[in-house]
């Protein structure tokens, strides 16, 4: 498969009153064609100031991206003019956000806001658009599409909302979907019903999914390959397998012992990482993780590990990543 | 939405007798009446006699609660009453000058929000730039300044401009022409106070615009609509506008109900006889029969007005149409 994306050392910071933030610090990593890529991590680890740094978004002041670069079919989207980032938004790549109560616009009809889209970027016309709008919300499972073209936001519960926003991203036959937790709202039988809708359009579509994510069951059953994030940085990056049979960083080990898993015994004890994530304001040279991490040594404090590679397509970065294994069953 | 709107109206009745229970007995709670102020007014010795029947003959010797029913029934037989100072019919006494009133009322809000609007949204949308300080500094002078005083400037203004550049001094009409009549000489005479207190009602409306399209920018769904790739301008016009609107819309109700009765000095100023000085003198003569029907149409202007208002929120917001 052809790469699709290909982030490069992207670094994103805030400028606040007290300091500067390092919410994302030169992360890489690709996407290839239909796939789809997991970013996980706990809260404020820049995964979602990550996810609205690849369109752009990031709301200046405070926000701004410092380096690095984003290739997309060729042209790098931190070198555009406005104008073609906003033909590329919504037209080759379209987002899902996380709150699907807030994120719809409350006094615009459903119709009009999934119209909009494929009018300023297809040049459809008002009765083709609707048309479509109604094919569409067929297709992401709402009933009766043409009564709910004219309903409004609040006539729709969030699981069905949700689904509009995902018509709303399919709309314009994008090359790539960022998903930003768009779970996380939702109550748990819905979860499982929209991840399954969005897995099933974009194969079927042939569509790239980023899905941003703290939930690692999402990443088991959804993702082809994982970014696991901390503290701004891409700490391991690998297969869905790998990451999950095969972790090597403390924290990802860490977070896969911290949640309960069909595939152990049941009874196993949930182990929960200590401590807080750092303030990112004040980080050091060093691992942002090792404070809490079990194995940490003292090159730890001094540098930051490099991401070091494992199998192929599998990297971490931890300066013990060669003795994990026998730390880990060693603990 | 039928229902909504029925709703909203049959609360219109219950305000109205409110307001009414409260004006009656006020008014009445002061000491004195219009016959006092007329005969003894001068502080010369009059007869206890002549008083009352001055009193008599107004009505005011009856039992306040008769005089009350008078005054309530007198809306089914649309029988307001005359002036207890100048004889004649209140509905005529105040007829005269509600055009006026209201002529002005709505010009100034006219300009109001032609102002305020656009402003308010270039300044949220340039927020900390110098156009959104210009735009602040503007609405802060406009709150800063009494519409009297603005005023009074302009009649400066006027008068100094045209003898310099006309050679002869130039005044606004005095005289109120239909605008149907004489539309020029009409403008000429209310376009002035129509600024001088539209200036002030714009800056506290831009100032509203200002803040609540900077809250509606922050939202969730102005930046689905950025994700989207929509342009600033359908962002600004069809997404956060809207939303925004519905504080502004408050402000203009609240402020336009304030204008019909409260222009008392810039009426002074600028020598019109409107509803703010017959309200005065009203007072001053203890005309309960004129002061209470006043009371009762600046009331009934202001519960119209947010009728209006709460109408416009329906249609801009779903939410309040479908509830």
């Amino acid at each position: 498969m052809a790469t699709l994306l290909q982030v490069r050392n992207l670094t994103t910071q805030f400028f606040t009153s007290s300091g500067t933030v390092r919410a994302v610090d030169n992360i890489t990593f690709d996407v290839d064609e239909g796939e789809t890529v997991a970013v996980v991590g706990e809260s404020g680890c820049g995964k979602s100031v990550s996810a609205l740094s690849i369109l752009r978004l990031v709301p200046w002041p405070p926000g701004k991206i410092v380096g690095g670069s984003i290739n997309f079919m060729g042209q790098d989207l931190l070198e555009m003019s406005n104008d073609d980032i906003r033909r590329v938004r919504g037209r080759e790549i379209s987002m899902v956000f996380q709150e699907p109560m807030t994120s719809l616009n409350p006094v615009l009809s459903i119709g009009l806001q999934l119209t909009e889209t494929m009018q300023h970027h297809l040049g459809l016309s008002p009765a083709q658009a609707l048309k479509r709008a109604a094919e569409l919300l067929e297709m992401v499972g709402i009933s009766e599409p043409k009564r709910r073209l004219a309903q409004f936001p609040h006539h729709l519960s969030g699981g069905m909302r949700q689904r509009v926003m995902i018509a709303v991203a399919l709309s314009c036959e994008p090359k790539l979907i960022i998903a930003d937790e768009p779970t996380t709202a939702l109550d748990v039988t819905i979860q499982a019903q929209i991840l399954e809708l969005m897995k099933d359009l974009t194969k079927r579509l042939g569509v790239a999914l980023v899905v941003i994510t703290h939930n690692l069951g999402v990443v088991a059953r959804y993702a082809d390959r994982v970014n696991v994030m901390y503290a701004g940085k891409i700490i391991e990056m690998g297969s869905a397998q790998q990451i999950y049979h095969q972790p090597h960083h403390p924290y990802t080990l860490g977070l896969l012992a911290s949640v309960p898993r069909m595939d152990q015994p049941r009874g196993t004890r949930l182990i929960p990482i200590d401590g807080q994530p750092p303030d990112l304001t004040r980080l050091d040279g060093g691992c942002a993780f090792r404070p809490r991490c079990r194995f940490a040594v003292d090159r730890c404090a001094q540098e930051f590990p490099p991401l070091e590679n494992i199998d192929s397509g599998h990297v971490s970065a931890c300066w013990r990543v060669k003795e994990i294994n026998e730390l880990k069953n060693a603990s | 939405m039928h229902k909504y709107i029925a709703k909203r109206l049959l609360l219109i009745l219950p305000t109205l007798l409110g307001a009414a229970v409260l004006v009656f007995f006020l008014l009445r709670a002061i000491p004195g009446d219009v016959c006092e102020v007329r005969l003894a007014g001068s502080g010369l010795y009059v007869d206890e006699a002549e008083i009352e029947l001055c009193r008599e003959k107004l009505g005011l010797a009856k039992p306040l609660i008769v005089q009350f029913w008078d005054f309530i029934t007198g809306y089914v037989v649309w029988d307001l009453g005359d002036s207890m100072w100048t004889g004649k019919p209140v509905t005529e006494e105040i007829g005269l000058r509600f055009k006026l009133s209201l002529q002005v009322a709505l010009m100034a809000t006219l300009v109001a929000v032609v102002i305020a609007i656009p402003l308010g949204a270039i300044s949220a949308i340039k927020q900390d730039t110098w156009i959104d300080y210009v735009v602040r500094s503007f609405s802060i002078a406009g709150i800063a300044m009494p519409s009297f005083w603005l005023g009074i400037l302009i009649i400066l203004g006027l008068l100094i401009g045209t003898q310099h550049f006309l050679g002869t001094p130039w005044m606004p009409p005095i005289e109120y022409v239909s605008p149907f009549k004489d539309l020029a000489s009409n403008m000429a005479q209310l376009i002035w106070p129509a600024v001088a207190t539209g200036y002030r009602y714009s800056a506290v409306a831009t100032r509203m615009t200002r803040s609540a399209l900077l809250e509606v920018l922050r939202e969730d769904y102005i930046r689905t609509a950025r994700a989207k790739g929509m342009t600033e301008k359908i962002i600004i016009n069809r997404h956060a506008l809207k939303n925004a609107m519905l504080p502004v819309f408050t402000i203009i109700g609240i402020e336009f109900a304030f204008l019909m009765g409260g222009l008392v000095v810039t009426e002074q100023v600028f020598n019109l006889n409107g509803i703010g000085k017959l309200f005065v003198e009203s007072v001053q003569a203890q005309d309960f029969a004129m002061t209470q029907q006043l009371v009762m149409l600046v009331v009934l202007i202001a519960v119209v007005t947010n009728f209006v208002v709460d109408l416009v929120y329906a249609w801009l917001d779903p939410r309040i149409r479908y509830a």
